[in-house]
């Protein structure tokens, strides 16, 4: 009796110490992973030739990264601004405003907008947002497009990122403290410019990091946005080109990769880029939410 | 006065379009799918020609996603469930490190599925392993790990410390501490686990090159498996409007069993409160 509770206790305590290292070192795993296979590429191919130059034939070896960099980063600084105002009012509106049973309903509303999977949200990209440019936005502007573009890839994104975005701001403003409020308001301050004055400068640290996230979610995007975007190897000079952003270029071409030397390579470093920037956009609002929040 | 009222619309305006938006979502979806969607569409494999707009139907990729979910959030809480227990219980004192998990944890949360997609694929570039089932359901396993861990831990760290102090103070090892609270969380735990399942459905990045595509039902986890989102999304780009209305049932399908799971976890998890100690 007394032997099958101490072999129960150890092999439960060994096989919790292996999951906890698993999980410990799996940061450290992908990292390194995608960075030996990335390797090779820079024996042929600089850094600053990789992250600069805008000439991408990987039949001919040249490796400029330069048309999907700026592509990923236009698509998400649009769902970036898109985001912001759809973020932030209803997340003020809800914390401060709406009785608690609203809030309940919106915390569904978002959850489920949350589950929708990426793919469907590019479904309904092709179905709504796309003729919604091609027919609507890009006429007033005087532009002929076929909806593909960097604009509709903004819009998807920031579809797809913001219930993500409003989840954490929701998180933020909930943990400002009512005294703080309550202070305020008894020097004679107005609700609403205790909101302005004191919630929101509270507040201010948690936002930014709550859409540094959403950045950063967006930056990963993948389906969704490759599915409206129009995947042209371009430098894009207006929202109503069509672009190719990193992860459209690693999912579009892993299938035929292998043919070509180097190619996996750069997917690879692709990959790698695309890891870098997530984690360090992770790391400093993860830190400056747990700031916010504790307190 | 103006200024706090003018903004206050502002808010709801902007808030209730949310709601809209969800609809505008779903209303679309089924609008366009319901059409396409059929008996034979939900009941079999592709036949000859479906590519083309034949005779078949989806039903390898609606198997296929669900055994690519179920295993590998079966394989996820292997390795989750100790981990959620370990942050709550051995952790308890260390509030440091319980930190510093849950940051690594929000971490990996954050790592694109493509990129997992990538790390796994070279992974099996090296063991010469082909696409199949069995390297889907490990990449979608490291997906949803991080995300079932916090969604246990949020449930296990409301359980009152008490009750850890009064089992260990009783003489109960830690497993079976770990065992009291594995039933006092288990309406959460469950919760967690259709959590990590519909993540698992629904991911496209991840698979792309872990998977593969078949027209069979897998019959062993080292055949390639179709998976939903996957056939949504080579189906949708061909030309032929036949074959578009596939993708757009397949569409519906999917939505349908997201919200199904949806609406399942939100009754468990309304349940948590009934069934624990406070």
């Amino acid at each position: 009796m007394r032997l099958t509770r101490t072999l129960k206790e150890y092999t439960a305590g060994t096989w919790t110490l292996f999951s906890v290292g698993v999980v410990l070192l799996m940061p450290l795993l992908l990292g390194i992973g995608i960075a030996l296979k990335a390797l090779p590429i820079f024996e042929h191919v600089t850094l600053t030739e990789m992250l600069t130059s805008g000439e991408w034939q990987p039949s001919s070896g040249k490796f400029g990264f330069l048309p999907f960099i700026v592509s990923s980063l236009v698509v998400t600084a649009i769902g970036l601004i898109l985001m912001i105002p759809f973020g932030l009012l209803p997340a003020i509106y809800l914390t401060q405003y709406a009785p608690p049973r609203t809030l309940k309903v919106m915390r569904s509303v978002i959850d489920i907008l949350a589950g929708i999977p990426s793919v469907i949200h590019g479904v309904w990209g092709v179905l709504i947002v796309v003729p919604l440019v091609s027919v609507y936005i890009a006429p007033i502007f005087g532009v002929n497009t076929t909806g593909y573009t960097i604009l509709a890839g903004g819009i998807v994104l920031a579809i797809a990122t913001l219930p993500f975005v409003l989840h954490m701001l929701l998180e933020v403003f909930r943990s400002i403290p009512m005294e703080l409020k309550e202070a305020s308001l008894s020097l004679g301050a107005t609700y609403w410019e205790t909101i302005k004055k004191v919630v929101l400068r509270k507040a201010f640290p948690g936002i930014i990091a709550a859409f540094a996230l959403g950045v950063s979610k967006a930056f990963g995007e993948t389906i969704a946005v490759l599915m409206v975007v129009g995947n042209i190897v371009q430098l894009p000079t207006s929202m109503f080109d069509a672009g190719y952003p990193l992860p459209a270029l690693i999912a579009n071409n892993y299938g035929e990769m292998l043919s070509i030397p180097m190619y996996d390579a750069a997917l690879m470093f692709a990959a790698l880029v695309l890891f870098i920037i997530v984690l360090i956009f992770n790391i400093f609002s993860r830190l400056a939410i747990q700031r916010t929040t504790q307190k | 006065m103006i200024e706090e009222k003018f903004f206050k619309y502002l808010m709801a305006v902007f808030t209730y379009s949310l709601i809209g938006l969800l609809f505008l979502i779903l209303y679309e979806i089924f609008k366009k799918g319901f059409p396409a969607l059929s008996w034979d569409m939900i009941s079999q494999v592709p036949k000859g020609g479906f590519y083309f707009g034949k005779e078949g139907g989806i039903l390898n990729a609606i198997v296929g996603s669900l055994y690519l979910a179920l295993g590998a959030s079966l394989l996820s809480i292997l390795i989750s469930l100790p981990v959620a227990i370990f942050i709550s219980i051995s952790l308890v004192k260390y509030e440091k490190w319980q930190h510093i998990i849950r940051l690594i944890l929000d971490l990996l949360w954050g790592v694109p599925p493509i990129v997992y997609g990538a790390f796994m694929f070279s992974i099996m570039l090296s063991f010469g392993m082909k696409a199949s089932l069995l390297a889907g359901i490990i990449t979608i396993a490291l997906l949803i790990t991080p995300v079932m861990i916090r969604a246990m831990d949020e449930v296990l760290r409301n359980i009152p410390l008490g009750l850890l102090e009064s089992s260990l103070s009783l003489g109960a090892t830690r497993f079976e501490t770990a065992v009291i609270f594995f039933r006092q969380a288990l309406p959460g735990i469950a919760t967690a686990f259709l959590l990590g399942f519909a993540k698992g459905v629904g991911d496209t990045a991840a698979v792309l090159f872990t998977v593969g595509y078949t027209d069979y039902i897998p019959r062993s986890v080292m055949e390639p498996a179709a998976t939903l989102p996957l056939s949504i999304f080579f189906q949708l780009s061909s030309p032929i409007e036949e074959v578009k209305a596939r993708a757009y049932a397949a569409a519906v399908v999917l939505t349908g069993i997201i919200l199904i799971i949806s609406v399942f976890s939100r009754y468990l998890s309304s349940r948590v409160s009934k069934n624990t100690i406070s």
